[in-house]
């Protein structure tokens, strides 16, 4: 079934609780309200028609410019070789949504991954705990507005850079230029004071032709 | 059922420090193993907290995050092409599946056609590296169950795609071969006899190896009927690749929702027939590896005698920018199964998210319920039949 035909069964069914067809560039896909979310994936799997039997891909975005956390599901079906795109949008401060790991086993995992690094708290989810991060780890890395901790049981998180105190090779060349030319500056308008009136008249072209100084 | 016993003053229990991970596993009196993060069985560094009473697992829980490098967060922090080189980490032993998958998410963001010869040079390596990625897989799957003989004969072979990989792109594990539109290299000269010279070779080895080890009586009672896993707990798990095709899924991103040229070649798509036991146990997973090399060889020979001559890179912008929110969805086979890129634009010249999508990921969720009155000796085989990798678990 093409994802036009989708969104007619699922609009036919639960009416207002999912959105329009919205076409993102290339995969279409439908806004889910999160409390209807259990529901729809249970018809999604167990409809004739869709039999969406494969919860593929889970992801969390952060967008805090819209103070939102989109969740992203991917469905396919493998009975009917077709796939399907669902979005969740949460509020910012208190990301909550209902588990899908009852309809989709595959999403014991995927859920717990993204609550650990974006804090998507995914209600009912039997072992909702850290996967990637450590259990007393602060933060959630993926959060567009993370901020490292400074140290991890007194190990440092950050540590000097070995280039600093170098300096680039152009860089280099740059501030030697630089400097004879402000060198040549000095020496010119003491063999010449006649000239000091004309010399800072024409002040913003007079370091140009210097230019030839560096080796 | 008995009751479970109650000992809060075990040796057991003060000798683990980590008092968050026991307060997972209800105390009852059985022993608790931590098998690795350092074990040479885990294919990397995993931890499994293994319950058991006796020999027989009541439950293995894995414990990932040991090799997590974050690469999701360094994809939103560099460009298109700078995420590139990084993606090879995500799957050492196949890595130019990885490096094709985000070629293809960002060239579907970019509408890019990428050349036909490229698209051959694509396939080549990549198949290629499935043959070296089954070939890790199935001689270590056979080291861990005993049998050492095997893992040497697959390494050397391994070694001569090694060495055509490295006269293709310079690598020889992190290849860095693709670029967006295209790829980074032409066929060097004489490639494409050097290529059918290693298919004529790794036939024949092919061959030998079946007898030496696929077929071999001890070796085949060990994994018949072991951890077989049910058609519909494999799609429920959303396992992938070899290991649902085991499971008796005729699944094949290649042939069922094809990509690159794909279409144009003439290639089989093994299944699991459960010969000699159930249909998905151990021996299933590590024959259709077998088989897909076989077709691999296929592929190949087919690529190699159809090649078209000319341009091998695109025309795609230097800077490569999108507008914000749009996003792209990418499929591949990789040698580990679907490989997935899912990639939302930022609205510079790096990604806004990039999330990867792996078939080990979901495999290692499925290890904890097929554990359950296996054997601990059985968990390295099934662990090593789902053919997991720690960096790619992680990323």
């Amino acid at each position: 079934m093409t994802p036009e035909e989708i969104q007619a069964c699922l609009a036919a069914k639960f009416g207002d609780a999912v959105g329009p067809l919205q076409p993102a560039n290339k995969d279409p896909w439908v806004e889910v309200k999160p409390a209807a979310l259990p529901e729809v994936c249970a018809f999604l799997k167990a409809d004739e028609r869709l039999r969406f039997d494969c919860l593929m891909n889970l992801s969390a975005v952060d967008w805090p410019k819209q103070n939102q956390i989109h969740v992203v599901y991917h469905l396919f079906s493998y009975a009917r070789r077709h796939g399907f795109i669902l979005k969740a949008k949460l509020d910012r401060a208190a990301p909550t949504i209902p588990t899908v790991e009852p309809v989709w086993k595959s999403a014991d995992w995927l859920e717990r991954e993204q609550f650990d690094l974006l804090g998507v708290q995914f209600e009912g989810h039997p072992d909702l705990r850290r996967i990637m991060m450590p259990d007393d780890w602060v933060g959630n890395p993926l959060r567009k507005d993370y901020a490292e901790q400074p140290q991890y049981h007194q190990i440092s998180t950050t540590r000097e850079s070995p280039l600093d105190g170098f300096i680039r090779l152009d860089e280099m060349k740059k501030r030697a230029a630089a400097k004879a030319a402000e060198e040549a500056a000095k020496a010119a308008p003491a063999p010449a004071p006649a000239a000091s009136s004309a010399a800072t008249a024409t002040g913003a072209e007079a370091p140009a032709p210097k230019k030839e100084l560096p080796q | 059922m008995t009751e479970p016993r109650r000992a809060p003053e075990s040796p057991t229990m003060e000798m683990t420090s980590n008092k968050e991970v026991l307060r997972r596993i209800e105390y009852t009196g059985d022993m608790l193993l931590n098998m690795g993060p350092q074990h040479p069985s885990t294919h990397g560094v995993i931890n499994f907290l293994v319950q058991t009473d006796g020999e027989v697992m009541k439950r293995a829980i894995p414990e990932v995050g040991y090799l997590h490098r974050s690469i999701e967060k360094i994809g939103e922090k560099c460009t298109y092409n700078g995420f590139m080189p990084y993606t090879d980490r995500v799957d050492y032993i196949a890595a130019m599946f990885a490096n094709q998958g985000w070629a293809m998410a960002v060239e579907r963001l970019l509408g890019v056609e990428v050349p036909k010869r490229a698209e051959y040079c694509r396939v080549i390596a990549c198949e290629l590296n499935r043959i070296a990625s089954h070939l890790i897989s199935a001689g270590t799957m056979a080291m861990d169950v005993g049998a050492v003989t095997p893992f040497p004969y697959a390494l050397r072979e391994r070694e001569f795609i090694n060495d055509l990989l490295e006269e293709l792109c310079g690598a020889r594990l992190t290849y860095n071969y693709l670029r967006i539109g295209g790829v980074a290299f032409d066929l060097p000269e004489g490639y494409a006899d050097k290529v059918i010279t290693f298919v004529d070779h790794f036939e024949k080895i092919l061959v030998e190896f079946n007898r030496l080890i696929t077929n071999n009586e001890i070796f085949v009672q060990r994994l018949a009927g072991l951890a077989a896993i049910p058609r519909e707990m494999a799609i429920d798990y959303c396992l992938v690749g070899p290991n649902l095709r085991a499971s008796g899924v005729p699944f094949d991103v290649r042939k069922d929702l094809p990509y690159s040229i794909y279409p144009e070649l003439q290639f089989e798509v093994p299944v699991g027939r459960g010969e000699m036991g159930a249909v998905g146990d151990a021996w299933d997973r590590f024959s259709v590896r077998i088989a897909e090399m076989k077709q691999s060889c296929r592929i190949l020979r087919q690529c190699i005698a159809q090649i078209p001559k000319g341009e091998t890179m695109a025309k795609v912008p230097r800077k490569i920018k999108f507008t914000e929110g749009l996003e792209a969805y990418s499929r591949i086979e990789s040698a580990r199964g679907d490989m997935q890129y899912y990639v939302v634009a930022g609205g510079g010249e790096n990604a806004y998210r990039v999330k990867v999508r792996t078939g080990s990921f979901t495999a290692m969720g499925i290890i904890d319920v097929l554990s359950r009155g296996l054997m601990i000796a059985d968990l390295v085989a099934l662990i090593a039949s789902l053919d997991v990798v720690a960096p790619e678990i992680d990323r």
